[in-house]
């Protein structure tokens, strides 16, 4: 099979088309849109996508359909758009032109002071206003947890979210007008060929659909693999390695399907964790608070399932909460699959069960049944957009005299990588679910693990917080008053 | 002459609440930062090569990989400054741009590499060799002491009354002290500056700085030219907080060297991370103290030291301990005093100005005496502090002999008591604890006192100048910079009011030190206050000028001429503003006028630790409530209500704006910023991923802010408002003591808490263990 190939990156920036030849693999869109573009409106704040103040939307088509999120620029490299519509602040207001309703609604609540953080907010706000006209506060501040203000304390930002409705008609929005048009011109940039560009050592590829992508990274097994570049996007902008040969999954649709089947969810690798959050908190509600705390809306926008496994962090955003379900995942190579627990994929700090060549292409989550009760609790500094200290996930299936019929504890955060509790469970397997089981339980921690002490928590209180977690979750089964802070409740402004 | 109707008022006058002046082009992302002036051909970028060790000696540097990296033009050593190998702004010497011979600390720059673009020059510049010899470090204030590590200048003592004496007479003493937490200043656009050589020995700096007039001085000091050489100018910054003050110099006279050296316009901006690493953050104290008092909670003797992280090198560390001191009384009154601060040399990045510098830190310390007090004796804080309020006969003298005499913390805190119905609630939390075996509660009310001015004296003055065109359009310079708290906005307010034009009438231009030199740095809560001043004095002149000239051009009294709005009443006539401006003009009178200000009535000996270093104070109070997770320390702020004196505000919706920012990022400091060194000395939170400041999120999740919109100061300031960018900061310190009574909770509020700050939730977890545990032994 002959597959044909392209030689340029072709997207929509703003009204304009570009088509570049010569993309550099570690090339960042904020750097192509600050210095090849000056379009200077989107700063940089932290190149390493914790900041917001350089969020652009993009654009993409799936199934047809075309949808703008929110995303960092400065961690989203140039050759992974191919395809799609960049927005910019440049966008929203011509010069000396009326101001867009979000742009008008931050002047008039006050809600900019040294502005540099400013671009950014308008654009996430933006984003959020194309898919939700009136937002709740909660909602606004999901959508606003990538974006950092130093200045304003951010009353004067969520009072600017909650008057867009009051300034401007969505209908009225160009990208909501224009939509049709956009989607007809990203349909004709999608040729359904395989991009390659870069020589040698500069070398970056977009495989045209799963089997090309097997194919390519058969030949090609020291590629760099990168789905939402939220992590692979430091290496380069941190740490300045050098990535190339890039195989980027920009294309493959097949990576962004989620099915449902009666006994399991199989989520692709390539699916975000935005297009992954409405079947996740359908069938398992109790992961709703994880999926909302992974870094900010930008982050969850980008970042997908699969490359969060696939990178082995130590503390995992989801691995902890999925292998306490037992989730497995399925690894291929050429057109060899093979399938494991997903425990089992991670070998130990910075090694993970995968071989030259092989790419991680789906997780399966089994559903629970109503026998089982299941938690999961991050820890951390700051509430929402940081990184666990801890990250403990508990599942019990209760057999029906209320004894532990089986059990799976899994922590992020208290070794090298996300890791089973196993003297736990062991302790809890079998014995009536009881205070003197539990304490059992938390007296077997210190055989499971031993904690570093590091810049997000001390060993002392990464053990004993493990500990109370088990304490919560049976509490929780007991009874639900007073146990968590109410994280929902009402803000009035 | 036309004959023109009056208008009520003109647009954007003092008092109203005007948008910042910048607010469409920060929404538009035209508003223009130093990175995003467009560079002339050729420019070159310069990137910092940062020490790997925290104290070491420098063996040797081996270039060879840096020079043969692609796009390196050049590397800048101590060897290439042409002038002082110095930006000390304390004048010691001690604050090298680039280390030479040994580092003190890690992070510390060496040399800078200059290349065609920043990546190549960042690329290049981690390919350095550096052999060192590793001398003995120390990071820790308590280690520096034990090291007899030096004070990094001299230490500063206030005392008042008999310190003996009032402890023999107190019937109870506790005595405790206090780790409180450093601060990065996390500005968002970091730091920069760009410098483009000139004629002769010229050259031009365009920095993100807060001090033009120092940084002018610095790189001319650092070039080895006259400062008549150098030119600074700063339309705007991505934020300071005092980041900014002393911190750019040094990125400026990068710029400014290799603009000499290769002639060509060089950039220079670190990576957050570097950025981060390399420069100063908000001092780190120990705070170790001693408190006498009565059955009542009355104080009677205050003793305690401020030991401070300095850093390598002095900087401001020594005003900043200074002003630690300055408000460790708070709004206290202490009968017999005495404190000290103990300014230690650490081995870690010279700590510098932020926000309140040094005030929260003493403040702080002060509350928590008061909170020991408290649990010591069982009752609720506010009534300790509502006890030893200042007030009263003999009751108005600080620990620097400077009498309170404009204390409205009464009044404040009797609204907000109401407004917030702190006393029920304090019972409803108290009640829910009872019932509630995980989550606890806990509200806090503590007020705040600042002292405006700065205690160098000579910095309290400054400059304005003011032209008025031929088509009435007036242009607007001061020696204020713009960091985003609404300096320009405000100024122009007042020179909108003093010649009664609309504000679109005014452009406020880049602060250059070109256009008013010597100023002072744009700290210390005083923009307002003295460009306010400067820019109406220089209105003032223009006026007298137009006044004069218009009596003699239509014969009528200087009395009967009136500046209203946007019209000139000259008798019973009235004339548009632009007109007379015009007849002005033919009559060759002067259109332009340069302001000047100095703040009254203010001395301060720093010998004898005592004078009038503050010309007033600026007073709030605000009442935090807080949710605590007693199994893992994890906290929600509840709510908080805030009623903050601005005086006669310039401007409301910006002052507000200052204060909710201010209160966030005061609750930040406190709860989840906090700085982390390893064994090596290498600051491991230096960046948003590991280093956490506030996001919408954490915002209290009921927020109740008000201006104290009866105050009006009594000193004679800038149309009687006071000042606002530092004293709401400290307003987060009741999140801090709220969190404290959640903890104490778990010990029937019997034991002081002693949450050592920031408040992260594991020292909060910590907190209950220990106070569990003691409640149980």
């Amino acid at each position: 099979m002959t597959t044909e190939i392209r030689n340029t990156i072709r997207f929509l920036l703003n009204d304009r088309s570009v088509e570049l030849a010569d993309v550099s693999p570690v090339q960042t869109l904020l750097d192509f849109l600050r210095i090849g573009r000056s379009l200077r409106g989107t700063k940089e704040g932290c190149a390493e996508g914790d900041c917001g103040a350089c969020t652009v939307l993009v654009g993409r088509l799936l199934d047809g359909k075309l949808k703008y999120e929110s995303v960092n620029a400065c961690i989203r490299f140039v050759a992974s758009l191919d395809g799609c519509h960049v927005v910019t602040v440049e966008a929203l207001a011509q010069p000396n032109g009326p101001l867009h309703p979000v742009q008008q609604a931050m002047v008039d609540t006050h809600a900019s002071q040294c502005g540099f953080c400013t671009p950014g907010f308008v654009m996430s706000l933006y984003g959020l206003w194309m898919t939700n006209a009136k937002p709740s506060v909660q909602e606004i501040e999901k959508a606003l947890q990538g974006n950092l203000c130093r200045c304003t304390g951010y009353a004067a930002i969520i009072r600017a979210a909650e008057a867009i409705a009051s300034v401007g008609e969505l209908g009225k929005d160009p990208l909501i007008v224009e939509r049709e048009e956009i989607t007809r011109q990203l349909e004709a940039l999608r040729d359904g060929r395989r991009v390659e560009i870069g020589g040698e050592d500069q070398r970056v590829v977009l495989p045209a659909s799963l089997d090309d992508f097997a194919a390519v990274l058969e030949a090609n097994p020291e590629a760099t693999i990168v789905a939402g570049s939220t992590d692979v996007g430091l290496w380069v902008t941190k740490f300045m390695r050098d990535i190339a040969p890039v195989v980027h999954l920009s294309h493959l649709e097949e990576l962004r399907r989620i099915s449902i089947a009666p006994d399991g969810i199989t989520l692709a690798a390539g699916v975000s964790y935005t297009e992954a959050y409405p079947v996740i908190v359908r069938h398992f509600p109790q992961l709703r608070e994880l999926w909302d705390r992974i870094g900010g809306e930008q982050v969850r926008n980008m970042g997908t399932v699969g490359g969060n496994i696939a990178n082995g962090s130590p503390i995992g955003d989801t691995p902890p909460a999925l292998i306490a379900l037992g989730a497995s995942v399925t690894l291929r190579k050429g057109t060899s699959r093979r399938t494991l627990p997903l425990e089992a994929f991670f070998i130990e700090y910075g090694k993970q069960d995968r071989e030259p060549g092989e790419f991680v292409e789906t997780v399966r989550i089994p559903f629970l049944d109503e026998t089982e009760r299941f938690a999961v609790y991050k820890i951390t500094k700051r509430f929402d957009e940081d990184i666990s200290a801890v990250c403990g996930a508990f599942r019990v299936k209760f057999d029906g005299d209320g004894k532990v019929a089986d059990v799976a504890i899994a922590f992020g955060g208290m070794a090298g990588t996300p890791k089973r509790a196993s003297n736990v469970e062991a302790a809890l397997k079998g014995a009536q679910w009881n205070d003197a089981a539990i304490e059992a339980g938390v007296a077997a921690f210190e055989r499971d693990f031993t904690p570093l002490t590091d810049w997000r928590a001390s060993s002392e209180y990464r053990m004993l917080v493990a500990r109370n977690l088990l304490r919560r979750f049976h509490l929780e089964t007991q009874e639900t008053r007073n146990i968590r802070i109410d994280r929902t409740v009402a803000v009035a402004l | 002459m036309n004959v023109m109707q009056p208008v009520d008022r003109v647009r954007g006058a003092v008092h109203d609440k005007e948008r910042h002046e910048s607010g469409h082009k920060h929404v538009s992302g035209t508003a223009e930062y130093i990175d995003d002036i467009p560079e002339p051909a050729g420019t070159l970028h310069g990137y910092l090569g940062l020490s790997q060790r925290a104290h070491a000696e420098i063996l040797s540097v081996d270039f060879e990989a840096v020079r043969n990296s692609p796009g390196v033009v050049g590397v800048l050593t101590a060897e290439d400054i042409p002038g002082e190998n110095d930006i000390s702004p304390a004048h010691k010497h001690d604050d090298p741009v680039f280390a030479a011979g040994k580092v003190e600390f890690h992070g510390q720059p060496i040399f800078a590499v200059i290349a065609t673009s920043r990546e190549a020059a960042r690329r290049a510049a981690a390919k350095v060799k550096i052999d060192y010899r590793d001398l003995p470090h120390v990071t820790d204030v308590l280690e520096a002491a034990a090291a007899n590590y030096p004070l990094v200048i001299d230490p500063l003592k206030l005392e008042r009354g008999d310190i003996d004496a009032g402890f023999a007479k107190a019937k109870n003493t506790v005595s405790g002290e206090m780790r409180i937490g450093g601060q990065d200043h996390f500005y968002l656009e970091g730091q920069i500056s760009f410098a483009i050589p000139g004629e002769d020995d010229e050259v031009t700096v365009f920095s993100s700085t807060q001090h033009p007039s120092e940084t002018q001085l610095m790189v001319a000091h650092v070039l080895g030219v006259p400062s008549n050489a150098v030119t600074v100018n700063v339309r705007r910054m991505g934020g300071g907080f005092g980041g900014k003050e002393t911190q750019a110099n040094l990125f400026a006279a990068v710029a400014a060297v290799a603009a000499r050296k290769y002639r060509r316009a060089i950039k220079v901006r670190p990576d957050r991370d570097d950025d981060m690493t390399a420069t100063g953050k908000r001092h780190d104290f120990h705070v170790d103290y001693k408190v006498g008092f009565d059955d009542d909670g009355r104080i009677e003797a205050v003793d305690a030291v401020f030991a401070a992280r300095c850093g390598f090198s002095a900087d401001l560390s020594g005003p900043v301990t200074d002003r630690a001191l300055f408000h460790a009384d708070n709004c206290y009154f202490y009968p017999n005093v005495r404190l000290r601060s103990r300014p230690l040399k650490t081995n870690t990045v010279s700590n510098t100005a932020f926000r309140g510098f040094g005030g929260p830190q003493g403040m702080v310390g002060g509350e928590r005496m008061i909170e020991d007090v408290a649990y010591a004796l069982g009752k609720d804080p506010l009534e300790i502090r509502k006890l030893n309020f200042y007030g009263g006969e003999g009751r108005n003298l600080t620990p620097y002999h400077q009498t309170v005499e404009d204390n409205i913390i009464g009044r404040i805190i009797e609204e907000l008591e109401a407004s917030s119905d702190y006393a029920a609630r304090r019972q409803a939390a108290i009640a829910f604890n009872r019932e509630s075996p995980v989550i606890k509660r806990g509200i806090a009310l503590t007020p705040v006192k600042f002292g405006i001015s700065f205690t160098k004296t000579e910095y309290n003055q400054a400059g304005a100048l003011v032209h008025v065109y031929t088509d009435g359009s007036i242009q607007l310079n001061h020696g204020g910079t713009e960091m985003g708290q609404g300096l320009y906005t405000k100024v122009a307010q007042v020179v909108a009011d003093e010649f009664q034009v609309d504000l679109d009438h005014i452009k406020v231009t880049a602060t250059s030190t070109g256009k008013v030199p010597n100023t002072s740095a744009t700290a210390a809560s005083s923009g307002s206050d003295l460009n306010g001043m400067a820019a109406a004095n220089a209105c003032q002149q223009i006026k007298e000028r137009l006044v004069r000239f218009a009596a003699e051009h239509y014969g009528v009294g200087e009395a009967d001429i009136a500046f209203e709005p946007n019209t000139v009443r000259i008798g019973a006539e009235r004339i548009a503003f632009a007109d007379l401006i015009k007849a002005a003009y033919a009559a060759r009178v002067q259109l332009s006028a340069a302001g000047f200000y100095k703040t009254p009535k203010i001395h301060w000996s720093r010998a004898e630790g005592r004078g009038r270093p503050f010309y007033y104070f600026a007073y709030g109070a605000s009442c935090s409530e807080v949710s605590v997770d007693t199994l893992t320390g994890e906290y929600q702020v509840e709510r908080t209500d805030i009623i903050h004196d601005v005086g006669k505000s310039l401007n409301p919706a910006l002052d507000l704006g200052q204060v909710e920012g201010a209160f966030v990022q005061g609750m930040g400091w406190l709860t989840t910023e906090e700085l982390w060194w390893d064994a090596k000395g290498r600051l491991r939170t230096h960046a948003p991923s590991t280093y956490k400041i506030p996001l919408a999120s954490d915002r209290p999740r009921v927020f109740n802010v008000r201006l104290a919109e009866w105050s009006i100061n009594r000193e004679e300031t800038i149309r009687r408002s006071k000042a606002v960018g530092e004293p709401p900061f400290m307003l987060g310190i009741s999140v801090l003591e709220a969190i404290s009574m959640a903890a104490a909770s778990v010990a029937d509020y019997r034991i002081p808490p002693r949450i050592d700050a920031p408040a992260t939730p594991e020292r909060v977890l910590m907190a209950v263990e220990r106070l569990r545990a003691a409640r149980a032994g």
